[in-house]
């Protein structure tokens, strides 16, 4: 993956396939040195079993189509730009994830287009509860798709392109002004 | 300045679409495997996104699917017509979005030169 904005892709699908309702995704352009983000999941979750060969890409990719290939990727770009990844889940109770990477390091891949991820994915998935954290330091955005529903009634959804031309204009502008509050540019 | 607040306003303005929309079946349905997303999904699907949007094609419906298997070819975009074949098309790259949306969503002509599959009756 080019981007780590394509790994969080990647990993909300998996809530996704687990069955998810609601996904909290947290980005931390800036924790103390680390470009973190995290996936909390109210997916169906793994067994202990599961979760220690999640990261083998050779089992589990044959084990189930649940995860795969994607979450060793993750893991393999924290590790090589001095970062880690966290998995805890509990069956029938759903998934948390948190990828770290150090900031600096040469090897970190860039974020990337979080919006981008953000409306692809928000528009592919109509009925999911979802929400964002985006923090930049101690600077904080938050985005609530139960919000927007407040604003645009139940008939109308992320699916209309007046909305999702909207959702990307906005994200990208409050994302921004985060950045600005955060001492980043 | 975006707010939530134009979100009103869209709600209004949108009340007319929601009849329009519900009478059609076209689809447009993307691989959005691990796989996928690596060989690009994500541009290929914002192409799709920014052409409905610049077309004001409303009835077209946009979904995503996990991996089927043929990694090799991804991106995997397929159009569904009501009444027709299920066409999936191999190795798509976000260039190839206007064309595909022109020729084959909006005027049913297929573009042979990027097919890889024709699936029979349509409905998934």
């Amino acid at each position: 993956m080019k981007e780590i904005s394509l790994h969080i892709l990647d990993l909300m699908q998996n809530s996704i396939e687990a069955g998810a309702s609601w996904i909290l995704l947290e980005v931390n352009e800036n924790e103390d040195g680390f470009l973190t983000f995290s996936i909390t999941d109210n997916g169906r979750g793994m067994s202990e079993t599961m979760l220690k060969k999640i990261r083998d890409p050779f089992v589990t990719t044959r084990f189930t189509r649940k995860v795969g290939m994607g979450v060793s990727f993750v893991e393999m770009t924290t590790k090589q730009s001095g970062g880690n990844l966290i998995v805890k889940s509990k069956l029938g109770e759903g998934t948390f994830l948190k990828a770290s990477y150090l900031r600096e390091h040469l090897d970190r891949p860039p974020l990337g287009d979080i919006v981008n991820t953000i409306k692809v994915f928000l528009v592919t998935n109509l009925k999911l509860h979802f929400v964002m954290h985006y923090y930049v330091g101690k600077a904080k955005f938050t985005f609530d798709s139960k919000n927007v529903k407040k604003f645009l009634g139940e008939n109308i959804d992320f699916s209309y392109p007046e909305v999702y031309s909207w959702l990307d204009e906005y994200l990208r502008q409050e994302i921004n002004e985060v950045r600005k509050a955060g001492g980043q540019k | 300045m975006k707010s939530l607040e134009d979100l009103k306003v869209l709600r209004e303005k949108l009340q007319a679409d929601i009849r329009v929309r519900e009478n059609d079946g076209t689809k447009i349905i993307i691989g959005m495997g691990t796989c996928g997303i690596a060989a690009g999904a994500r541009e290929v699907m914002t192409a799709v996104l920014d052409e409905l949007a610049v077309r004001k094609l409303k009835n077209v419906q946009v979904q995503q699917t996990g991996c089927i298997g043929m990694c090799e070819k991804e991106v995997l975009l397929d159009v569904v017509r009501p009444g027709e074949p299920r066409i999936t098309y191999g190795n798509v790259k976000p260039t190839d979005v206007k064309r595909i949306i022109a020729d084959h969503v909006i005027n049913g002509h297929i573009i042979e030169d990027l097919v890889i599959g024709k699936m029979d009756g349509g409905e998934i």
